[in-house]
């Protein structure tokens, strides 16, 4: 039995990167510094450590060979899910490249909402650090950081000490849209945040006279999604009196049509403080289990995030039409591969063309894959990196055990010198 | 296997050949003596009227990191007109102004470039730079090391330590980030934009550090030195693109007491106010001071018209610059208490006086610095124009007549406005080897690299010489990297993966404990999971790691 300290998670996003697992034989159990999140994903139980075709357990080299058959004379497969790591996702990228097919990761229509606002008009954003030493004043949209990132409040917002907040407990957290599920957001010192509550259906409205308050455009309108116009102009007077004002949304949770543009909304009252003259940044809260890593990595490898259809022998990038679910459902693809490392219960789309998966041990089907293939999981049964969710870190994952599993990357470059 | 290349012409600078017919035999990736033993030549290239030079090197090109994916990222239109098939020995990818990192090596090669660096590796991203470098095939790479807008180095100043503890610093973040160099963006600037200041000028303090971009200057070049680092400090100015800058620019020449320093793309830091649009050339007088001031070396930054995206960490500059970003989108980023970026997308107008007057100004650089080993060829890819522009910059230098036709077709006000017609210097191949490749490895610091001497790695490439420059440098016909044949008629035969260059600078191990506390109680990582280990480099199978020797240490 050991026990490993400083260990990084690439399950929550943040890059909680100070658990520490006590480990037998391949049982894992999060010993400090576990969350709600991170300890489940931790200590979930090896149970699959055999290969499968047809449901009938077999080698590993009969289930590469198998997956290659199925890739093979394929005209336009699709590589759904996309969650592993740096490595992983190398690979993924290669036989991509070799097959023609889509990349799609499996949370790319939540990040499209950034990745619209951003391919448009751009934007001024911050990272955990800055967040940590410098944000006085935490503007919260549509989302609900602890329940995204349990310690996200503890972490970065109520450290004891930061360069430039003298006393941490007088940072402002406002909320505006949901309320927060619990009381992480509330100060050491007892404060509570403010919470100004709308619909979410409301929050392009909401924000956009946000915007027009900031620019100072005359509203005849004396409330707005049930918000009155006096709170949303305190917002206003606060972000702007701030020292360094924080903006955050979470554009998974912003689930209504054409929510890019809330988010290019709020992206342009983050720029245009700076504009009138203060500094203020905007903080994306997505990206966890390899979201980030897959764009990052296809970005570098394609120069388009993870939606790519490299069927022309080239990448190509559309944001609508290379969506798993909707080739799927129209019938456009003729092959899926589904990877996905981190979260068992994250399967597949039910679908009846021949599938395969490479997947974390423990994976339920409705309908058994053709090929299924149990991958270590990056962080525990092997080491690799994985992206933060402010996209700039990248995190050096350990491995924790010998569970004997192979690595996604180990995997996919078998098929692909298979094929 | 022993190959040899027959008879071709050879210009080799580090050695002091200048044009001459000479045969170059490569055993083991090697350049190695001619064989006395009679051991038989296993393959032979008859180079006879062939040039042959070493492997080019890009000594500051933004080829991996954060910002470079930000710029891919944020113009998918940029990509969509210039895709890259795959082929039965290439990855498929994208290319123009900030390529996949495929395509960027692969085209690298292609023009006889051999090596790339990095110049802007935060430490905090610097993984990610070493991951996008480790997929770029052929090219052996390195990074210089970000820092000086860094809160622990300014803490660090403003608690007036000694330059000892600076010292020890700098070279452990320069391990822990596996760089081979260190590089300072606006001095201060990137951490005082995070305070609200929007300029900062040499002398100007950091609000809340009451330190000025010119102690910051002197305290890293000092390091630097003291460190026994080859490459200088590697310096991007105050005041980029602000007109007048020329003056900054001078100022900082003259005010690093006589500290080697290298002054990056010195074009964006050499302009004037003088005429009836308040913006002038300022290279005379920096290629004066540059010719005057030996510690000093630049690289020009040279623009060519044309869409291009700027990506700097300099996001203080690129945030004051967001009005003339076309398309109009950019983004800015303050980054994790250790620097920040910012990305604009330019499209460079001859027709535009400003961009008109700026590509002048370079070449009047180029063509004014009198020492060849002391200014170097770049575009700061992306930033001035993309890499693959470099055979067009090339005939601008080796050609006058084309040069003086491209002058006549620009803003005629920067007609006026620049001597560049009155200049009659053609740069010659052995000028164009040695800012190219010997000048650029002597000044990085890459031992065995940048030049065609037995013992040396066989790096080389060969072009047939062409009277059009541009025609002869976009296509060798033989790239050999590492003794081994990469190109063929400018086109990628065979991918091989290069290595990374670094340094390993002693640092006294106590610094880790001031280190461990700043790292517990404000940033966001553990010091332990922050330093980069070599296998992270090396375990995929493709990378390695090549250590140089520090100065006074070969």
């Amino acid at each position: 039995m050991t026990e490993i300290t400083e260990i990084p998670s690439p399950f929550c996003g943040i890059g909680t990167d100070d658990l520490s697992i006590r480990v037998d034989g391949v049982a894992l159990k999060v010993t400090a510094n576990g969350c709600a999140v991170n300890t489940p994903a931790f200590e979930q139980a090896i149970t699959d450590t055999q290969p499968r075709v047809a449901g009938q357990a077999t080698s590993l080299e009969t289930a590469v060979a198998k997956a290659a058959e199925l890739m093979r004379n394929t005209r336009q497969p699709v590589i759904g899910g996309c969650s592993t790591d740096v490595n992983g996702m190398r690979a993924l990228l290669a036989v991509a490249d070799k097959t023609g097919a889509v990349v799609d990761n499996i949370n790319f229509n939540a990040a499209r909402r950034n990745l619209l606002a951003l391919q448009d008009s751009g934007w001024m954003n911050t990272t955990l650090a800055e967040l940590k030493n410098r944000c006085d004043v935490l503007l919260v949209v549509g989302c609900d950081p602890e329940a995204f990132a349990p310690r996200f409040f503890e972490r970065y917002l109520w450290n004891d000490e930061a360069m430039f907040i003298n006393d941490t407990a007088s940072r402002e957290i406002i909320y505006l849209g949901k309320a927060p599920s619990g009381n992480a957001s509330t100060s050491p010192s007892g404060r509570k945040a403010a919470v100004l509550p709308c619909a979410d259906a409301d929050l392009p409205e909401v924000t956009a006279v946000l915007s027009a308050l900031l620019k100072g455009r005359p509203l005849q309108a004396q409330s707005v999604g049930g918000i009155a116009l006096a709170g949303l102009q305190a917002i206003v007077d606060k972000l702007k009196a701030a020292q360094y004002g924080v903006v955050i949304w979470g554009a998974g949770a912003l689930a209504f049509d054409q929510a890019e543009l809330t988010v290019q909304t709020l992206c342009n009252i983050v720029r245009d403080v700076n504009l009138q003259g203060n500094r203020c940044s905007g903080f994306p809260l997505g990206g966890k289990e390899g979201d980030q890593t897959a764009n990052q990595v296809c970005g570098w490898t394609t120069g388009y995030p993870a939606r790519v259809n490299f069927a022309r022998g080239y990448p190509e990038y559309d944001p609508y039409l290379y969506d798993t679910q909707a080739m799927l459902k129209n019938g456009e693809a003729d092959a899926l591969m589904w990877v996905q490392t981190f979260n068992t219960g994250a399967v597949p789309p039910a679908t009846a063309l021949p599938t395969i998966v490479i997947g974390r041990s423990g994976m339920k089907f409705d309908k058994e894959p053709d090929v299924f293939i149990p991958v270590g999981t990056p962080g525990i049964d092997h080491a690799g990196h994985a992206f933060r969710l402010d996209n700039v870190v990248a995190i050096r994952l350990k491995k924790l055990r010998d569970s004997g599993l192979p690595s996604t990357a180990e995997v996919l470059a078998a098929i692909e010198q298979a094929l | 296997m022993l190959i040899k290349l027959t008879g071709g012409t050879v210009y080799d600078p580090a050695s002091g050949i200048d044009g001459q017919q000479q045969d170059i035999y490569i055993q083991d990736g090697r350049i190695v003596d001619a064989p006395t033993d009679g051991k038989p030549v296993d393959q032979e290239y008859d180079l006879r009227g062939k040039v042959v030079m070493s492997g080019a090197i890009d000594m500051h090109t933004h080829i991996g990191g954060g910002k470079g994916n930000i710029a891919r990222t944020l113009l998918p239109e940029d990509h969509r007109m210039d895709p890259v098939a795959r082929t039965s020995v290439t990855r498929s990818g994208n290319g123009h102004a900030m390529p996949s990192t495929y395509v960027a090596g692969y085209r690298y090669a292609e023009m006889g470039y051999t090596a790339g660096f990095e110049p802007a590796v935060l430490p905090i991203n610097a993984r990610q730079a070493h991951m996008e470098m480790g997929d770029m095939p052929i090219l052996d790479k390195g990074g210089y090391v970000l820092m000086g807008s860094d809160d622990y180095l300014l803490r660090m100043m403003t608690a007036k330590k000694d330059q000892k503890a600076i010292n020890d610093y700098v070279a452990w973040t320069l391990n822990a980030a596996k760089g081979i160099g260190i590089k300072v963006v606006n001095a201060g600037g990137i951490n005082a934009f995070k305070f609200n200041q929007r300029k900062l000028d040499l002398d100007e303090q950091n609000v809340h550090y009451e330190v000025t971009p010119r102690q910051i200057l002197q305290t890293l070049a000092r390091a630097v030195k003291e460190i026994g680092l080859t490459h200088p400090l590697h310096v991007h100015g105050c005041n980029l693109g602000v007109p007048g800058n020329v003056d900054t620019t001078l100022n900082t020449i003259q005010g690093v007491e006589g500290l080697p320093m290298h002054l990056t793309h010195i074009q964006f830091h050499s302009y004037g106010t003088e005429g009836d649009f308040k913006f002038s050339s300022g290279a005379a007088q920096i290629a004066e001071a540059i010719n005057k001031t030996p510690n000093i070396t630049a690289d020009v930054g040279q623009i060519l018209f044309g869409q291009t995206v700027t990506a700097s960490g300099d996001n203080m500059r690129q945030h004051a610059n967001h009005k003339y970003a076309s398309p109009n989108k950019w983004v800015c980023m303050d980054i994790e208490c250790d620097a920040g970026c910012g990305v604009v997308p330019f499209k460079y107008k001859d027709q535009n006086f400003v961009n008109a007057l700026q590509w002048a100004i370079g070449l009047e650089i180029f063509l004014l610095v009198d020492d060849p080993w002391r200014i170097f060829l770049t575009t700061d890819h992306p930033n001035g124009a993309p890499f693959t522009s470099y055979p067009h910059l090339i005939r601008l230098l080796m050609d006058r007549s084309f040069r003086n036709d491209m002058l006549a077709t620009i803003h005629p006000e920067a007609q006026k406005m620049t001597t560049l017609a009155s200049i009659e210097r053609e740069y010659t191949f052995n000028e164009i080897a040695i800012m190219t490749r010997a000048g650029a490895a002597r000044i990085i610091g890459l031992k065995d690299r940048g030049a065609l001497a037995p013992g040396n790695w066989a790096d080389i490439t060969v072009y047939t010489e062409n009277a059009d420059r541009q025609a002869m440098f976009t296509k060798p016909d033989f790239v050999f990297k590492d003794g081994e044949l990469v190109v063929k008629d400018g086109e990628v035969v065979k991918v091989t993966w290069g290595t990374t260059h670094i340094v390993k600078p002693d640092y006294d191990l106590s610094v880790e404990k001031d280190l461990q506390a700043y790292f517990d109680k404000y940033l966001t990582m553990k010091l332990g999971n922050f330093k980069i280990s070599d296998d992270e480099i090396t375990e995929d199978g493709r990378g390695s790691l090549t250590t140089h020797p520090l100065r006074g240490a070969a």
